[in-house]
This record gives C-alpha cells, structure tokens and sequence, in this order.
C-alpha cells in the first residue's frame, strides 16, 4: 500500500519490490540489477523504466539530480 | 481527493481521487473491506464563515462542551487502526482551533496512519507546525477561496488572505508536500489563470481545483454558486493550458462539478465500503455529508466500538450491496462502477435517497439537473452582485435556518 497526500493505492506485488528500491540511494540500472538478480530473470529494464515513468508523473516519486 | 471543505476541505471525501481503491462490491454486506480511510471532523468550530462549506447547516446544535475529547478521539483512531485504517485526515470545521492537535497526530503518527491535516492555515503558527511536524504529521492541506484578497476574504466573510500566504510560506519550509486546494464557483471559477499562477509561485506540488460540490452550505447557496457551462468551458481550457506549460512539476486536479457530468460519481466507492467519518460529537458517518439523510440512525463512537459501527451498525450496513437499489440502478450494467452515484444528492434534488443520482441522464428525474445548470447559464443568470445574499456559514445563520 502506497499513502500519499490524501490518496492511496494498492500496488501490485511487481510495482512493490521496484518501490521498495526506490531509497533516494541507489540509481535507476542499480534497482533493475537488484531486481534481475533477486528474481533470478533478466530483461526487466523496459518495465522499471515504465513504472518508474508513471510513478514520477502521478508523483509518487520524486526524481533526484 | 475533496469536498467543499469545511476549513476548506476541498472536494476531497465526495469524489475520490483515481488511485482509490475500493473494496470489492460483492463482498461487502457482511464481510465489508476496512475502513481504508478514516475522516475525522474534530471540530464544527471554525474562523471562517464559506458559503460552500459542505458541513452540516445545523452544525450550531452540536455544542463545543459535546465535541469529542482527546481520549475520545485517541480511542478512534486505535480501533481504527486495528480494523484497517491507514489514510487519517483531520478536519473541521477548523482542526486549528483544538489545543491537543499535537497530542492526536503524535499518536496516528505512532499508530501508523499518514496523517493529513486539511486546514485553512488560520491558526498555524510556526510554533504549532513545529510541534506537528515533530508530533508526525505527514501532510498539509491548504485551502484558498481565490487568488485576489478581495474575492477570498468576501467568500470566507474574514480577512485571512495574507495569512493564508504567510503558512503557504511556512508549510515549504517545513518541507512539506504543498497541496492547495481552491473550491471553484460561478463567483471565483473566471480567475483560475491566476489561481494557478498563485499555486506557480508558492511552490505548491498539487492544487486542486475543486468545483463545488451541493451540500450543506453550498446547497443553500447553489443558484448563486453554480457557474455557467460557458465559465466551466473556460475554466478547463485554462488549466489544461497551464498544465502543458508546467508538466510534471506541478499536478492539477481539475474536479467537474458533477451536475454537467452524465455518469453519477462512484460516490464514496459506495457508502461503507472504504471511507469512515466521525463529527466532532462523535457520530459515525459512511460519508461527511451523510448527516443529512433520512431514515437512518447514525451511530455514535461515545456508545460503540467503531468495529461494530463498520462491521454491524444497520446504517452502515444499509447501503451496502445492492438490494436497496431502485430502477433505473438496479438493473443497471454500470451500477458496480458508480454505485448509484451519490445518496445525498439523490436525496436533495429527489427527496427519496434510493432513487438514481439525478445528475445520471438514465434518472428520471436528471432533468432537474438540467434544468439548474440551464439557468445558470442563461444570459439573465444572477450575476455576482447579491440579488439573494449568499448565506455564510456561521453558528447564527445555522440556528436560523434550522430553527
């Protein structure tokens, strides 16, 4: 579950383990490396970048310089 | 998400915002999700005085010796929290005005809740949001009735404007999120350029620009509020405008008034299926404007645990489902994706809360909808200058029309 200011919305287990990454620390190709590893695939760039996209526009993130 | 606040309130509770998620319908009599979203109104007092306050016209009855203490409310929120409940806000009526704000965030904060104070900044010193921003709080809302001094100090009958700007200056430094909220209306909906270009300049990360909703106050002062649907045209070209100037930097919510819509709103994802208000005495609510309904006895926190109240209590279990539901809702394809619309709206405009929202166009009565929206946007429509004086919401004019 992600609370924001007077919104909230469930995420799906995938949009939750690129979330959970999401520290303000690591870089974009450190979380697909992270997740790729931990779940043993490859390929999950493509999808990262989408959710990532998403999230910056409903501003569920933020981006950092 | 808002409502025409009390304090401002925005549209918030009425409409929910996109990302809200809803229990699903099939599983609520009985066995109804948790109360996700938890609203408490911890008080009717308030310093300013909107004509389109959604709280209640007899909000005078309730007397400030009858509010909800600190242990009151502190309770709420712990059986709250054991049934589910994550999203907090605190609203008024002007949450301000009560010195144990600090006690009640700390003690969401410590629960776990996001807090979100939804306030008219009246109020909020430094030294208080000092205090809330070490008590936990997550969030501030801000409201303004407009963009010139002139138009938000009449519409809120005081002179808050440069104050209002003072904690919009003091919300940022605190590093807050700054999420503005502006109810539009026929009297302030021309000026959302410069709306905008105030919410640009003060940093705010959202605005929402919150048509009015017609309920309490608002109801009252409906034909002098709802705008023309040339003044709506207008208002939307504007902001979609500035939102391709400013991008993702600034996110505007642009809520439509519901009666130019021709789907009702998915009112509260359904009454008792995601939100929970509680009045400043204490008394249960599916929604913040459900007071208002009748044939329902509303439980009250001071008599029963809120478990009971979401799980068992029959006024929360009453709109549940559908079986309450009249033609043309009942066999309606869509009925599992608007609910019906709205049962305060139904009961105004129709006088039978069961019946389809009007603003629905397969309502048999949407014509009265119509029929309002067409007045407003007649050449002769009143114009601002006050023909039938706007009723501000104040402890005098409430005994007065409910008296």
């Amino acid at each position: 579950m992600l609370l924001y200011p007077e919104g909230m919305v469930k995420l799906n287990g995938s949009a939750g383990e690129i979330m959970k990454r999401c520290d303000g620390v690591r870089t974009v190709a450190e979380i697909v490396a992270d997740l790729e590893s931990t779940f043993a695939t490859t390929g999950l760039e493509k999808d990262v970048h989408g959710f990532l996209t998403m999230a910056l526009e409903k501003r569920w993130l933020e981006m950092r310089a | 998400m808002s409502a025409n606040g009390a304090t401002a309130a925005g549209t918030s509770a009425k409409a929910p915002a996109d990302d809200t998620i809803g229990a699903p319908s099939a599983a609520r009599v009985g066995n109804p999700g948790p109360p996700l979203w938890l609203l408490c109104e911890l008080t009717y007092t308030c310093p300013l005085h909107c004509v389109f306050c959604y709280n209640p016209t007899d909000f005078a009855k309730t007397e400030q010796q009858e509010e909800l203490s600190t242990d009151d409310w502190i309770r709420v929120l712990r059986q709250g929290r054991e049934l589910g409940a994550v999203q907090l806000g605190l609203s008024g009526g002007e949450p301000l005005t009560r010195d144990d704000l600090e006690t009640i965030v700390g003690e969401a904060h410590t629960l776990g809740y996001y807090t979100n104070l939804i306030t008219s900044g009246i109020g909020l010193t430094e030294e208080r949001i000092k205090a809330l921003k070490d008590a936990g709080l997550d969030h501030i809302q801000l409201s303004f009735q407009d963009s010139t001094r002139e138009v938000n100090d009449f519409l809120s009958s005081t002179r808050t404007f440069e104050l209002k700007s003072k904690v919009a200056a003091l919300i940022k430094k605190y590093e807050y999120p700054m999420v503005l909220n502006v109810v539009l209306h026929r009297l302030n909906i021309d000026h959302v350029q410069e709306i905008l270009e105030m919410a640009e300049s003060m940093g705010a990360e959202y605005v929402e620009l919150a048509n009015t909703q017609y309920y309490g106050w608002a109801w009252h002062n409906r034909e002098r509020l709802l705008p023309s649907r040339e003044q709506l045209r207008r208002a939307e070209e504007t902001t979609n405008r500035f939102r391709e100037r400013v991008g993702s930097r600034m996110r505007v919510l642009f809520v439509v008034p519901d009666y130019f819509e021709r789907r009702p709103k998915p009112c509260m994802n359904g009454l008792g299926s995601v939100f929970l208000t509680v009045t400043p005495d204490g008394t249960a609510l599916p929604c913040h404007a459900a007071k208002s309904l009748p044939r329902l006895t509303f439980p009250n926190v001071k008599d029963a645990s809120v478990e009971w109240i979401w799980r068992d209590s029959p006024a929360f279990n009453h709109y549940r489902g559908d079986s309450w539901m009249k033609e043309p809702c009942r066999s309606c394809p869509e009925k599992a994706k608007d609910f019906g619309g709205c049962r305060c709206q139904a009961y105004l405009l129709t006088g039978d809360p069961d019946n389809a929202d009007p603003v629905c166009d397969l309502s048999p009565h949407h014509h009265l909808v119509t029929e309002m929206v067409d007045k407003a946007s007649a050449p002769d429509a009143p114009s601002p200058v006050v023909e039938h004086p706007l009723i501000f919401r104040d402890r005098k004019n409430s005994r007065a029309l409910t008296s």
